[in-house]
């Protein structure tokens, strides 16, 4: 090998080829990788959701599905509605002011997060690992919460805590709040949930 | 091309037989290379049964998968059902699967076993370390096996499980909330998702795994077996030029590890007829739950052999940033004034340092619990050129090294016992100690295996004929 003469012109031509092979392979990954992505009837999955909301008393909570994720319609108490000036300092984001385009719609960025103080909207995903939080609206000590607990939900995955407002607690490994879906009411009762635009 | 041979006229058929093979395929050849004269050290000891029991653990799992892919359904609207059809309705079908979900935890104890011995024998240093490279990525690949198998029965910890998992790629700042769907094929865990995960568990990742086990093995057989006394038995060579230490893989070992395959057989079958669930750690009790898109059970947690590392991504909270910031500021310091390096690399060490915390300042600590995590397993891939001990063996180590590797493997079980546990601030504590000390372990490993006073190693390997 090292004695013979090394043909310049073939060397050229073997690179050309090989590079051009690679062109063409790389060409050749796009549908395969491109079929990873989600598919057009997952796509057009993400229809509006209408809910009645008229049958949720003051403390309940009622789970839809949107986009194949929870969403909560909570129903907040006087005296939850009440609470939740009290808890601000003990939260990350109290005024969702973090990343406001993809969690927090302009008619929700207020002390409750929501369009009507009474009630709350929010997709029930954590916004650490995506585990749905469990109801925790009980106040006062109990397990794997702090003892001035003041109401609101609890993530089983990570311990993350948040408020009646799905606001997230400092130092907690989710690092925002829940987010609130896109929604508005088409009367007292009837809730529209991936829509807020007037048609 | 070997030389074309000719059986003598009087031979046996047989020989005449493998003279004919032999001249088109090497089958002799690789009988001799492999087994019958590979020389193995003559001194193994119990740990070194596991390596033949994971080859053991790794044919029953495809036997068993090739069985349930028969019954099994991957549909959303199907899959649940259909594992319980295998369980009630398919004859033997039971017992095929819970040789399946009791393999995975086999596999894993079995290869933890494996790993340790290499760790305490040295058994990745010089020449092997691409034995133990190939080892490393067969780990990884494991990894990918149990948790993508674990989304197939499509129970509730099936589907919160891998909801969280990947979810962790979404905390890969800008490129992750794409690469999260990429990998979902949807905006939530579903049926596309579930789809692709049977397709990689039972075909993409197996074929990786196979190759790896023979990358694996050839790249152990070009450079022999360590043992626990960690001696080179090459280096001693008696005339016919086999090792003196050594003794033929076949029939020596091959009987050896019947042994030890007949007590795994005996556990195995143990566990498979009297506990499959084994206490909802093997199978969790949630998982006999369908999954249910909107409920998360109340506690959630990985199957136990991964707990270890989900303990270190729990404990990365922003309080803990601030430990690990100033961990990279020590260690930069140290760096600067310690080791004896040009001026220039200094400069670029401090600056590298400044840049980490300065992303580590920015970026959400949930990013970083994913990195932890990912690097506990990654750093493994790095020990044989962290381990700067003069001697391959803990035998011959300072006796305290036994203490430093004993205080490893404690710890490893606190954080696998933790990541089963619901969170508790005392759990984050330790946790949180606890990953300190797994990666103080590896980082500082330059630093203090080199440390302490060493024993004289034997010309020879240590061994009673019995």
């Amino acid at each position: 090998m090292s004695d013979s003469q090394v043909d310049n012109g073939k060397r050229t031509w073997i690179i050309a080829s090989s590079c051009a092979g690679v062109v063409g392979g790389a060409f050749a990954a796009v549908p395969f990788v491109s079929s990873f992505q989600p598919s057009e009837r997952a796509r057009a999955a993400g229809a509006a959701v209408e809910v009645d909301i008229g049958g949720i008393k003051p403390g309940e909570k009622l789970t839809v599905e949107w986009r194949g994720k929870p969403v909560w319609i909570v129903r907040r108490t006087p005296e939850q509605v009440a609470e939740l000036p009290k808890v601000d300092a003990l939260l990350a984001d109290p005024t969702s002011a973090r990343k406001p385009d993809e969690l927090t719609p302009e008619y929700a960025r207020n002390e409750g997060r929501s369009r009507k103080p009474e009630y709350l909207v929010v997709v029930g995903i954590c916004t650490h690992l995506g585990c749905s939080p469990s109801d925790k609206f009980q106040a006062g000590p109990q397990p794997s919460l702090p003892d001035d607990w003041a109401g609101g939900f609890l993530c089983p995955c990570h311990g993350s805590t948040f408020d009646m407002a799905g606001r997230v607690y400092k130092n907690k490994p989710a690092p925002d709040n829940l987010e609130v879906p896109p929604h508005m009411y088409l009367s007292d009762t009837r809730l529209i949930i991936g829509e807020d635009k007037k048609a | 091309m070997a030389e074309f041979k000719v059986a003598p006229a009087n031979a046996p058929m047989v020989e005449k037989l493998m003279t004919w093979v032999d001249n088109r395929f090497p089958a002799t050849k690789l009988y001799k290379e492999h087994l019958s004269e590979y020389y193995a050290p003559k001194n193994f000891n119990f740990w070194y049964f596991f390596g033949s029991l994971a080859m053991l653990v790794l044919v029953i799992q495809i036997v068993t998968g090739i069985f349930l892919v028969m019954h099994y359904k991957p549909d959303a609207a199907l899959a649940f059902a259909s594992v319980e059809y295998i369980m009630r309705d398919v004859p033997g079908g039971w017992i095929i699967r819970y040789m399946h979900s009791t393999g995975a935890s086999a596999f894993f104890i079995v290869v933890y076993m494996h790993m340790f011995r290499g760790l305490m024998y040295g058994s990745y240093r010089k020449p092997r370390e691409l034995v133990w490279i190939f080892g490393c990525a067969i780990f990884l690949c494991l990894m990918a096996e149990a948790f993508m198998g674990y989304l197939l029965p499509w129970g509730q910890m099936s589907y919160w499980g891998a909801q969280v998992i990947v979810n962790l790629f979404a905390a890969v700042p800008f490129v992750g909330p794409d690469l999260a769907l990429l990998i979902r094929g949807d905006y939530v865990v579903g049926d596309a998702t579930l789809n692709r995960f049977f397709s990689f568990h039972v075909i993409a990742v197996p074929l990786v795994l196979l190759g790896l086990v023979a990358a694996h093995i050839i790249a152990l057989h070009e450079v022999g077996s360590n043992n626990p006394d960690g001696v080179e038995i090459k280096a001693k060579k008696g005339a016919d030029g086999h090792p003196l230490d050594g003794i033929p893989f076949h029939p020596y070992y091959t009987v050896h590890d019947i042994m030890g395959v007949s007590v795994f057989l005996m556990i195995f079958t143990a566990i498979i007829f009297f506990a499959p669930e084994f206490g909802g750690y093997f199978l969790e009790y949630n998982n006999f739950i369908p999954a249910d898109p909107l409920k998360t059970p109340l506690h959630i947690a990985p199957v136990w052999y991964f707990t270890p590392y989900y303990s270190m991504l729990r404990a990365i909270t922003s309080e803990m940033m601030y430990a690990l910031i100033a961990c990279v500021l020590g260690g930069a310091v140290l760096g600067v004034l310690k080791v004896r390096m040009p001026a220039a690399l200094k400069a670029a060490v401090v600056a590298a340092a400044l840049v980490v915390v300065a992303l580590m300042l920015n970026i959400d600590a949930k990013f970083w619990g994913v990195v932890v995590m990912g690097g506990a397993v990654i750093i493994l891939f790095f020990l044989p050129w962290l381990d700067h001990s003069l001697v391959k063996s803990i035998r011959y180590r300072p006796s305290w090294h036994k203490y430093v590797y004993a205080v490893f493997v404690v710890d490893f079980f606190v954080l696998g016992y933790l990541g089963v546990q619901p969170p508790s601030p005392i759990g984050e504590r330790v946790s949180q100690v606890g990953t300190l000390y797994y990666f103080g372990f590896f980082l500082l490993m330059p630093w203090w295996s080199r440390l302490g006073e060493f024993k004289p190693v034997p010309d020879r390997v240590t061994f009673a004929a019995h």
